[in-house]
């Protein structure tokens, strides 16, 4: 295998686990101070995607439509926690799960009844569909860097943000107790509204980054989901440190054993079983991932509140 | 309202036992092999149930031993055809499953709450993606099966036999589920549901009695999976994906949880709602949604709450 490939992986996986982060970041901080299983997190990135798709073929800007798709999504997400979730944070984890899997059902067909069943269309913008040649021989997207760019730079002020202000103090502490922080006099209700949208604009931010590299369609959510999930239980719930390292590690695993395991595979068993078993295996890493690091940790990686 | 629960039960009851006969005279044999398909589904959430509204384990992977049971039958018919009567097959899926509840309860027992979760979902997507790479039995396409299990001189063609014996398993597992809920090992198991570590602190070995719940529940999972495989003469990997273990969940929930009817009712309800409403209206899971959220607003006990005796 030549290090071209490698490289490319590597940054593909850097990429994939970045959006991932930006899904992660918002779920994991619901999860972690009020407690809530979000079912329906996909669900904000599936309608992000959307809006941002139907923004740029009306106004034919993808920098306009990202933005008016960002302010969209948060209002439709903070609409959603004040209407439904609230009533929910002192419930039990079984009845999130079905009021949220009822909101799936209402996201997705809502989304089918408005844009029908085909698949939506949302093109790179022309300045960016090009690609750059990083090192002699390794052509890479100029989009797909622009990904890691934007990635990085929402981690960068996502963990300003929360680290160093004052909002993201209070954020943190309700994270770590919430009991603790509301007796201390902090509004949790609309700390977390406010938090509620901001994951909503993260979750519109990857639809509209991932949107052109894969399809934007009805189940876009789900697909994601699980991983989202997957990538919140390793970090550990409610850390932001976690939930970075964690998207990353997720990222990098499944990107590399989609890239790798099949021809690894190839040169040890004969390649129809190769063929047959290699995506499989390595849609499985990312699973094993996780079942490996509960078995050693059993809060995550990075447990909040320690 | 003790008399109206007996009443409903018995109307329910014989309801269930005359309804091939008011199907045939309606002329709508099809519900037939609909209401073989929701006894199937409440015996699947039923098992469900005993995991999480007894035993208070949220499992997100339980469509593991639907899937697999169905894969048993399918398997069989491919591998041991001389082994796939009913009376042989049904069984097998059910030890198979319960091995396999044994094996992944064993490890995901040791984690708690959301972790459980995830794990549980971990173990059911994994055999998902083994199962879509098994060319040999299908690859993602799934099998077709050729015929119904046989059963001794049976007609299992017929939908209305086949109903029967789905009927017959379901009140089989519901009255064993009744006798166990109602046993020693029931009476733990709701103990260790309400509090683990006073258990622990009586002596009681909690993981051995959770993860024998947790093989029942495989196992009647597995018999619901081998079932649902001999309905629709048809099973693929889907029915390992994690959307089958949520269905049962939400079934369960709006059933009502740790309920003996919970699963059943709630089965019914979820599948007879799709029926109607996607009869109305091609957006129906618009309304389907909203009914759900009305559910946890204002019936939180789900719907056996609505008959269940008032909480002393």
């Amino acid at each position: 295998m030549n290090w071209i490939f490698f490289f490319e992986q590597c940054l593909n996986g850097l990429q994939f686990g970045l959006m991932l982060f930006l899904l992660v970041a918002g779920l994991t901080l619901i999860f972690g101070i009020m407690d809530l299983i979000n079912l329906a997190h996909g669900s904000l990135y599936m309608i992000g995607a959307y809006l941002v798709a139907t923004f740029a073929q009306a106004s034919g800007s993808f920098m306009l439509a990202v933005a008016l798709g960002l302010v969209a999504t948060a209002i439709i997400g903070m609409a959603v926690e004040v209407l439904v979730l609230r009533g929910l944070y002192k419930r039990d984890h079984l009845s999130q799960v079905l009021a949220t899997f009822a909101l799936i059902l209402i996201a997705n067909e809502t989304t089918r009844a408005i844009w029908g069943v085909q698949p939506l269309s949302l093109s790179v913008p022309a300045a960016l569909s090009g690609s750059v040649e990083l090192l002699p021989g390794l052509h890479y997207s100029t989009f797909r860097l622009v990904i890691i760019a934007v990635g990085l730079a929402v981690a960068a002020l996502l963990y300003f943000v929360v680290v160093r202000t004052r909002v993201g103090m209070l954020v943190r502490a309700g994270a770590s107790n919430r009991q603790m922080a509301t007796a201390m006099g902090t509004n949790i209700k609309w700390l977390f509204t406010a938090v509620f949208g901001a994951g909503a604009m993260l979750c519109a931010l990857a639809g509209a980054m991932l949107g052109p590299l894969l399809a934007v369609q009805v189940g876009m959510g789900e697909n994601i989901l699980i991983l989202a999930f997957v990538t919140v239980v390793i970090g550990g719930i409610g850390s932001m440190r976690g939930a970075f390292i964690g998207a990353l590690l997720v990222g990098v695993v499944d990107t590399f054993g989609r890239a790798f395991i099949p021809t690894l595979l190839r040169t040890a068993l004969p390649p129809s079983l190769a063929d047959a078993a290699g995506p499989s295996l390595a849609a499985i890493t990312t699973y094993l991932l996780m079942v490996v690091v509960l078995f050693w940790k059993p809060q995550g990686l990075f447990p909040a509140g320690s | 309202m003790r008399l109206l629960r007996y009443a409903v039960l018995a109307a329910v009851c014989l309801l269930a036992l005359a309804f091939p006969q008011l199907a045939t005279w309606a002329d709508q044999e099809f519900y037939i092999s609909v209401a073989s398909r929701v006894l199937i589904w409440g015996l699947f959430a039923t098992s469900l149930n005993l995991l999480v509204g007894m035993g208070g384990m949220v499992s997100m992977g339980h469509a593991a031993f639907f899937g697999i049971g169905a894969y048993v039958v399918g398997i069989t018919a491919v591998e041991a055809p001389q082994w796939s009567g009913a009376l042989l097959v049904l069984p097998l899926a059910v030890l198979v499953t319960g091995a396999l509840a044994l094996v992944i309860g064993a490890i995901s027992l040791r984690t708690r709450g959301v972790y459980f979760i995830m794990i549980t979902l971990a173990f059911a997507q994994m055999l998902f993606y083994v199962f879509i790479s098994l060319k040999g039995y299908g690859g993602d396409d799934g099998m077709q099966l050729l015929a119904r299990s046989p059963l001794g001189s049976l007609k299992m063609a017929d939908d209305t036999v086949f109903y029967y014996l789905v009927l017959a398993l379901l009140a089989l597992c519901l009255l064993g589920l009744a006798r166990l809920r109602d046993s020693r090992f029931g009476r733990v198991l709701a103990g260790i549901k309400d509090n683990e570590a006073r258990m622990e602190s009586l002596g009681y070995a909690t993981f051995r009695f959770k993860l024998t719940a947790f093989v029942i529940a495989g196992g009647m999972g597995g018999l619901a999976g081998a079932l649902m495989a001999n309905q629709n003469g048809y099973l693929s990997p889907n029915m390992l994906y994690w959307d089958q273990s949520g269905t049962a969940l939400v079934m369960v929930i709006l059933g009502g949880l740790g309920s003996l009817w919970g699963g059943l009712a709630g089965a019914a309800a979820f599948l007879l709602l799709e029926e109607v409403l996607a009869a109305f209206t091609p957006h129906w899971q618009i309304i389907l949604g909203l009914v759900l959220l009305g559910v946890v607003f204002f019936a939180p006990r789900g719907l056996a709450g609505l008959f269940a005796r008032k909480p002393r």
